[in-house]
C-alpha cells in the first residue's frame, strides 16, 4: 500500500464512521438518554400501567400467531420453490416480496377495504358475528402480511446450497418423505428458518403503519406497543411513550445480537 | 456464497413428495398468498376504480395529492443518492479495512431494520427536534422528511453491496494497478461495474421502503399538507376522513411504482448472477 492509499483508506474510515455515528449511534443513544433523564422509575410505571401491560400482552399474542403462521409457510413455499420448479415459480416469487415494496399504510388500507362494515367480506363476517377490523384478528392478519416474505427469503438460499444428495440418501436407505424432512432437512437448515424467525418477529413487534389503520388503537383493548408509543406522545406522557420505546430498543438490540449469532452458525 | 450458485442444478432431484403432494402444496401456497397478499390489494384496485377513471385521476392529481406524492418522490431520490454514496463506502471499509469494533459496526448496520419505525421517529425528534441537545433543529420541516428516510434505508445499499464486494476477485485490481491504474480509474474501471448489479438492487428496495414509509415520518414532519406531508400520510387522513376511493386511488400509484421497482430488481439480481459468471 502507498502512501496515498493509506490516507484514502483513513478518509474512507472517517467518512463511513462518521455517517454511521450521526445516523444510527446517536438517535440510539438518544432514547436511553431521554428514558432515564428522571431515573428508572418513570418508564418502569408507563410500562406496567394498565394500557402499558394490555398493550405488551397483545404484541406478545400478534407474535405467537403470526410468527408460527409465518414460519410453517415459509418453510413450506421455500421447499416448494428450490425444490419443484413450475412455471409459475417466478409469479409466487414475486407475489412473496410484495409486502416488501408496498407501503404499510397501503397494507392497512387493503385490509380495511376487505373487513370494514362496508367492505367485501366486512357485512357477512359481521353478521356472522366474527369482528375482523377494530380488533386483534385484523391486527394479526396485518402483522402476517408484512412478515410473510422472511422466512421464505432466508430458507431458500440455504436450501439450494444443501443441495438434495442427504435428502436422496436417506430415501434410498428407505426413509419416507416426512422422516427425511425432519430427520434431514429441517436440521440442515435450522440456521436458516432461525434467522427468519427473528427477523419475522422483529417485524410483528414494531409494526405500525399497518396496524394503525387496521386497529382503531383504543387504549388497553386494540394497541401494541407501538401503537401505545404513538398515543401516549399524542397524549404529552413522554415517559409513557419511552417506556415503551425503550422496551422495543431493548428488543430491537437482542434482534441484532441473535441475528449475528445465527449469522456466525451459519457460516460455521 | 459460492456453493449457492454451483451445486443450483441439483435442485432437479431432491425431497422426493409424490406429484399429488407438490400439487397440493402448491394449492395452499396459492391459497395462502391469495388470502394474506392478494385478495387485500384486489379491494384496494377495485375501490379506486369505484367511480370511474375520471374520478381516479382527479384523487391523484388533486393539488394537495400531487403535493404529497412530489414530496415524496423528490425527498426518496435525494436520500437515495446519499445513502447509494455512503452505503457503498461503508460496504467498502467494512469489506476492505480492518480496524477493531468491525464486528459491532457490522451487527449496528441492521439497526433501522430490527428498530420499530415509530420508536425511530420519537428518537429522531428527540435528538432534532426544538429542543434538540445537538443544536440541530429541523421538526415540522422537509429536511425532517430526509432526516427519517436516510436513516430508515441505510441497510439496503450496504446489504446489497457488501457481498459483492467480498467477493471481487482482487487479483483484477492488481493486475490493473501494475499496468498503471491509479486508484480512482481501478475503482471506475473494476471496482464500480462489478457492484453495478448490488447497487442498482439496493437503490430501487431503498427508493421502494422510502415510498411507503410512514411510522418514522409522523412524528418528526408534523404532517404539514402541501409542506411535508409524504402520500402514505395523505392516505391515512384520506381513509379518516371517509374518502376511501381518493385513499385506494393514491395507494395503487405508490402499487404501480412498488411493482415497476420489484421487477427492477429481480432484472438487477438475474443480471448480477449472470456477470458472476452462472
Amino acid at each position: 500500500m502507498t502512501g496515498s492509499s493509506t490516507a484514502s483508506r483513513w478518509s474512507l474510515r472517517f467518512l463511513a464512521l462518521g455517517y454511521l455515528t450521526i445516523l444510527l449511534l446517536a438517535p440510539l443513544v438518544m432514547i436511553f438518554v431521554k428514558t432515564f433523564q428522571d431515573g428508572i422509575g418513570p418508564p418502569i410505571d408507563a410500562i406496567t400501567s394498565p394500557d402499558g401491560l394490555a398493550a405488551l400482552k397483545l404484541s406478545l399474542i400478534t407474535v405467537a400467531v403470526a410468527v408460527p403462521l409465518n414460519t410453517v409457510f415459509g418453510v413450506g413455499c421455500a421447499l416448494l420453490l428450490v425444490r419443484h420448479r413450475t412455471r409459475l415459480n417466478w409469479l409466487i416469487d414475486g407475489v412473496i416480496n410484495l409486502p416488501f415494496a408496498i407501503s404499510p399504510i397501503v397494507i392497512g388500507l387493503s385490509l380495511y377495504l376487505l373487513y370494514g362494515t362496508t367492505g367485501w367480506f366486512g357485512p357477512t363476517l359481521g353478521d356472522a358475528g366474527i369482528k375482523i377490523l377494530f380488533s386483534t384478528p385484523g391486527i394479526i392478519l396485518a402483522c402476517v402480511f408484512v412478515s410473510l416474505p422472511f422466512v421464505v427469503r432466508e430458507v431458500v438460499p440455504v436450501l439450494q446450497e444443501i443441495g438434495t444428495e442427504q435428502e436422496q440418501a436417506a430415501s434410498t436407505l428407505g426413509a419416507s418423505s416426512w422422516q427425511t424432512f425432519w430427520r434431514v432437512t429441517l436440521p440442515a437448515i435450522r440456521w436458516g428458518v432461525a434467522y427468519g424467525v427473528v427477523l419475522t418477529t422483529a417485524r410483528v413487534l414494531g409494526e405500525f403503519g399497518a396496524v394503525t389503520i387496521v386497529s382503531g388503537s383504543i387504549s388497553g383493548q386494540t394497541q401494541t406497543l407501538p401503537l401505545f408509543v404513538s398515543k401516549e406522545f399524542e397524549q404529552f406522557n413522554l415517559p409513557g411513550a419511552y417506556g415503551a420505546s425503550i422496551l422495543l430498543a431493548m428488543l430491537a438490540l437482542t434482534t441484532l445480537l441473535l441475528m449475528n449469532l445465527l449469522k456466525r452458525k451459519d457460516d460455521a | 456464497m459460492e456453493a449457492t450458485t454451483a451445486r443450483a442444478p441439483a435442485r432437479e432431484a431432491g425431497i422426493r413428495l409424490p406429484r399429488a403432494g407438490a400439487g397440493l402444496g402448491m394449492g395452499m401456497v396459492t391459497l395462502y398468498l391469495s388470502v394474506i397478499v392478494l385478495l387485500p390489494l384486489a379491494a384496494v384496485v377495485a375501490k379506486s376504480l369505484d367511480n370511474g377513471t375520471g374520478s381516479f385521476w382527479d384523487a391523484v392529481t388533486g393539488t394537495q395529492s400531487m403535493a404529497a406524492l412530489k414530496l415524496t418522490v423528490v425527498c426518496s431520490l435525494i436520500v437515495v443518492a446519499i445513502n447509494a454514496v455512503f452505503g457503498t463506502i461503508i460496504a467498502w471499509v467494512l469489506v476492505r479495512d480492518r480496524f477493531p469494533g468491525k464486528g459491532a459496526v457490522n451487527a449496528v448496520i441492521d439497526l433501522p431494520f430490527a428498530l420499530p419505525t415509530i420508536v425511530a421517529g420519537l428518537t429522531l425528534l428527540a435528538l432534532y427536534g426544538s429542543d434538540s441537545p445537538v443544536g440541530v433543529s429541523v421538526a415540522f420541516t422537509r429536511t425532517a422528511v430526509v432526516f427519517a428516510l436516510l436513516f430508515v434505508t441505510l441497510p439496503f445499499v450496504v446489504r446489497a453491496v457488501q457481498p459483492l464486494l467480498m467477493e471481487l476477485d482482487r487479483e483484477m485490481e492488481e493486475a490493473a494497478t501494475s499496468l498503471g491504474a491509479g486508484g480512482f480509474t481501478v475503482f471506475r474501471r473494476i471496482i464500480f461495474p462489478n457492484l453495478l448489479p448490488g447497487l442498482a438492487a439496493g437503490v430501487a428496495l431503498a427508493f421502494a421502503r422510502a415510498l411507503g414509509e410512514y411510522g418514522s415520518l409522523v412524528l418528526i414532519t408534523g404532517n404539514i399538507p402541501f409542506k411535508t406531508e409524504v402520500s402514505s400520510v395523505f392516505i391515512r387522513s384520506q381513509i379518516e376522513s371517509g374518502n376511501e376511493a381518493g385513499a385506494a386511488a393514491v395507494s395503487v400509484v405508490l402499487l404501480t411504482v412498488s411493482l415497476v421497482l420489484l421487477a427492477a430488481v429481480t432484472f438487477a439480481q438475474r443480471w448480477g448472477s449472470k456477470g458472476s459468471g452462472k
